[in-house]
């Protein structure tokens, strides 16, 4: 169930050079989120912008929702400017959220720039420490990354300019491991969020090796909760809705054009 | 105070409606509000076949408006009268289907289909952007149009019948006068305007359907024009739409000549605002002591009218 409420911004924090930590404290009773779940977001109550904008939460507590956002667009770079105190309407939680692995899943999670928050919320809800693949551009841009580190037996760092960790991007480094490492054999499940490009490559490697996956989409969005019919993925099923369908798919269901 | 209005025969109780294609089949909305309180909802598109809408992108937002190319996917006839229908009648408002066909042969089996399952409306979509056989064909062809209304006519006795035309600022008289003369019980004013945006880093279009309709605030002057336009012309109801936003800019299209408005891209922004539009209307009419809602249609005060 889903509602149209509104939130004041707790906080928004400066974390990197383009991203901010954003905590919104909803201002009624709302529906607790399941990981994998977002919101529709109103950055302001004049029309320019004139759509709400879709976020992953990555945390959910008594302070509120915690969204991760970079700045892409007019939308992100007036929420930058958010001040404490001001009011925000909110659309959620909205989608269908992950697919819980099972007790006696093997599951390996993977994510790229800001859908980190997404696999956040996910890996935060299992009760064992977790094998994660996480790859940003930059050192700066690894975001969320000492609160993750936490939540895992392993991490596999990596950066685009090698400047913290593995140089490479997820998807290189996972090619190399499926080969290489041991460990990596017994995966039987992949959860991914991240750029296009990384999860049709991942969805190739989850082919190969015969792992399942789920993974959870962007596309654009004019409402979230189904009616414009705007956010639409080409699935084996027809046209699916990436905001009531998903955000997360099995990996096998999207055909990559 | 007196909040309805009569699209014809049909009384609603109140001038707010949904715009097609903005408010699914209302289930989508039944979270949100009490559906009941509208005036009247509008469906999305049906057309005689399930349609499996464009590739996507399917949508891109402009300065005040959003462009959509949607395709106009729909669960087709069959399976409307089947799954929706039984939903749609248990609540009490009036509605209405907005139709669509490739020929005309296909308006009147989905007329004639829609008028015996007893809706309340229908609603001709003659002006849709996004597919290439059919829409706008029809409300760009005098002749077509006059046809295709007479022929749809001769089939809706019971429920009422709305032709939904585009925003063709030099025609759109005559379209007008062509939907009253051939038997229209009212016009719905305007759909989305054609309209197009580039990516200029990749040099491709922004929809994969390259071009799209465009909605939003963004429209709301032309819109406006067109109503105050068209209401000299025919006596027929007109029903106003594009860019309403609050309530504020539901009282300037019946200043300007409409019956009754549709919300449309608002829905997608805040799946409450049709209420609020309604509530809003009824603070304007107290705080303006407005006895009747029926006294704001075309009641906008032009000098150069006298």
């Amino acid at each position: 169930m889903s509602k149209l409420f509104d939130a004041e911004v707790v906080v928004n924090k400066k974390i990197s050079e383009k991203s901010n930590i954003l905590i919104l404290k909803p201002l009624e009773e709302v529906p607790l989120p399941k990981p994998g779940q977002f919101y529709m977001l109103g950055v302001n109550d004049l029309c320019e912008p004139l759509l709400k904008r879709p976020f992953s939460f990555f945390k959910y507590n008594k302070r509120g929702i915690h969204i991760l956002f970079s700045v892409r667009g007019k939308g992100t770079k007036i929420m930058r400017e958010f001040n404490t105190g001001m009011r925000v309407r909110v659309i959620g939680p909205l989608g269908n959220g992950y697919k819980m692995p099972s007790e006696n899943d093997k599951p390996l999670f993977i994510a790229g720039g800001t859908g980190i928050a997404s696999i956040y919320s996910l890996v935060s809800s299992i009760n064992k420490k977790v094998c994660l693949i996480y790859g940003a551009s930059c050192m700066e841009e690894l975001l969320l990354i000492n609160d993750i580190k936490k939540l895992c037996v392993n991490a596999f760092i990596c950066t685009d300019d090698g400047s913290v960790g593995l140089r490479g991007t997820v998807v290189e480094v996972l090619k190399r491991r499926m080969m290489s490492d041991i460990r990596f054999k017994d995966f039987n499940v992949m959860y991914a969020c991240g750029p296009k490009p990384m999860l049709k490559a991942l969805a190739e490697i989850a082919y190969k090796y015969n792992i399942k996956g789920y993974i959870s989409l962007e596309e654009r969005m004019a409402c979230g909760f189904g009616s414009c019919l705007g956010c639409a993925v080409e699935t084996k099923d027809g046209y699916k809705m990436v905001c009531k369908d998903g955000p997360v798919f099995p990996i096998e269901q999207i055909l990559w054009r | 105070m007196v909040l309805s209005v009569n699209i014809s025969k049909l009384v609603l109780k109140n001038p707010v409606m949904t715009a097609s294609g903005t408010f699914g089949y209302a289930e989508e909305f039944s979270g949100f509000i009490d559906i009941s309180k509208l005036g009247a909802i509008v469906c999305k598109g049906i057309s005689l076949k399930p349609m499996e809408g464009n590739p996507p992108p399917r949508i891109y937002e402009t300065p005040c408006g959003m462009l959509n190319s949607i395709g106009l996917q729909n669960i087709g006839i069959d399976n409307f009268l089947n799954e929706k229908l039984s939903k749609l009648k248990k609540y009490s408002t009036k509605f209405i289907v907005n139709i669509l066909g490739n020929t005309i042969d296909e308006y009147v089996e989905l007329a004639k289909r829609l008028e015996d399952s007893g809706v309340d409306g229908i609603e001709l979509n003659v002006s849709c952007p996004n597919v290439k056989k059919g829409g706008l064909l029809f409300g760009s062809d005098k002749k077509i149009l006059s046809r295709l209304i007479q022929s749809v006519r001769r089939v809706v006795k019971n429920a009422i019948l709305i032709t939904k035309l585009p925003p063709d600022i030099f025609h759109i008289k005559d379209l007008a006068k062509i939907a009253e003369d051939y038997g229209s019980d009212a016009v719905t004013l305007v759909n989305t305007v054609p309209a197009m945006a580039i990516d200029i880093w990749t040099r491709r279009p922004q929809l994969s359907n390259i071009i799209g309709g465009l909605s939003g605030p963004a429209i709301k002057p032309i819109a406006v024009k067109i109503v105050w336009d068209v209401s000299k012309v025919v006596k027929i109801p007109i029903i106003g739409v594009g860019g309403i936003l609050n309530y504020k800019d539901a009282v300037e299209y019946l200043l300007a000549g409409a019956t009754a408005i549709q919300v449309g891209t608002a829905n997608f922004l805040n799946p409450g605002v049709t209420i609020e539009v309604i509530e809003g209307i009824k603070t304007y009419m107290r705080e303006n002591r407005v006895k009747d809602v029926k006294d704001l249609i075309g009641a906008v005060q032009c000098k150069v009218d006298k």
